[in-house]
């Protein structure tokens, strides 16, 4: 299950980021396909991205003059959130699969979740609310309207879309200021901390994975549990990156479906599928 | 193939219906053409340079 995902996850981050052009001229994608969103973090000022990102999209028409609701998007996470819930975080978001690959570096001691863990992980909320929403309405900048998230927080953008640009951009190069390392600050942190604790992004700041959360109970990927065929080992709570508990397991909304507690269990009464298949 | 147990439809169905009516909803007031506009242009703001 481990080996399918991460083929998943690097396939799917290939093809979404395929624009290879981009990386060697320092420019971006400007066709067709960026009318649609890919699921994932994925910043569409990455040179290599052929779609939008979510929550850059979403922000952008709440940047917009006026106030107008912006059904494009809310359609959107209802459509991909009843049909997976977190399933695109653990297996299609490109930078949750940065942070799986740094986890992997055999350094440190690992460990699950950061002390505080259970007002931490409220912290996805307040970035959805504070700097998605109400930011990109009116907060910041002067009352001038900007993509909060992006701006100040999103170390996806520094790192898929600033990191890649500037290196091949002479003249973006040139405007470096300090809104860059700040940002720059902010990933290297979340970088250096996911060697040690498991996606530290994705469990406490990204609002993506806060919007997907609110599915999980409901979608129709899920992991199943037969209880009845559960001899309660703990087993799958053990093998869990987050530490979820088997009741908690799939309708929490800080399960990623990653699969890990299905490939543990020793008597397979946990499944990754369709909603009440039987 | 059934993907639910009783009669009444799931959830996530309704999920799925809203999600769509939303989208044609969005895309009738333009919403994907501004999401394209921002997204064609480099960014500024997500780069650290805006």
């Amino acid at each position: 299950m481990k080996n399918l995902r991460l083929t998943v996850q690097i396939i799917y981050t290939i093809l979404t980021n395929g624009y290879l052009y981009g990386f060697l001229s320092g420019k971006i994608y400007q066709g067709r396909l960026k009318y649609a969103c890919v699921p994932g973090l994925n910043c569409y000022s990455c040179p290599g991205a052929l779609a939008s990102c979510p929550m850059g999209a979403l922000q952008a028409l709440l940047n917009q003059n006026g106030f107008h609701i912006p059904f494009g998007m809310l359609g959107f996470f209802f459509l991909f959130g009843s049909l997976l819930g977190r399933t695109v975080c653990g297996w299609l978001c490109p930078f949750g699969l940065v942070q799986d690959l740094l986890h992997r570096i055999p350094l440190f001691r690992k460990k699950k979740r950061l002390p505080f863990h259970r007002i931490l992980k409220n912290g996805k909320y307040a970035v959805l609310v504070l700097l998605v929403c109400i930011g990109s309405l009116f907060l910041f900048g002067g009352f001038a309207k900007v993509p909060a998230f992006c701006k100040y927080l999103c170390p996806s953008g520094t790192l898929l879309g600033a990191l890649p640009l500037l290196s091949a951009n002479g003249l973006l190069r040139s405007q470096i200021g300090g809104l860059f390392f700040w940002k720059l600050g902010i990933l290297l942190l979340i970088l250096l901390l996911s060697i040690k604790v498991y996606r530290p992004f994705c469990q406490y700041l990204c609002p993506l994975g806060a919007v997907y959360g609110w599915f999980n109970r409901f979608s129709l990927v899920q992991i199943h549990w037969e209880e009845e065929a559960c001899i309660s080992c703990s087993a799958c709570q053990k093998a869990c990156p987050v530490d979820l508990s088997v009741r908690e397991i799939s309708r929490s909304p800080e399960c990623i479906r990653c699969g890990s507690c299905v490939a543990a269990c020793p008597v397979k009464c946990l499944h990754l599928s369709v909603k009440n298949p039987s | 193939m059934r993907f639910w147990k009783n009669d009444a439809p799931p959830l996530w169905l309704f999920g799925v219906l809203a999600g769509i009516l939303c989208m044609v909803i969005g895309l009738a007031q333009g919403d994907f053409t501004a999401i394209w506009q921002k997204a064609v242009m480099i960014c500024l703001e997500c780069i650290g340079i805006g």
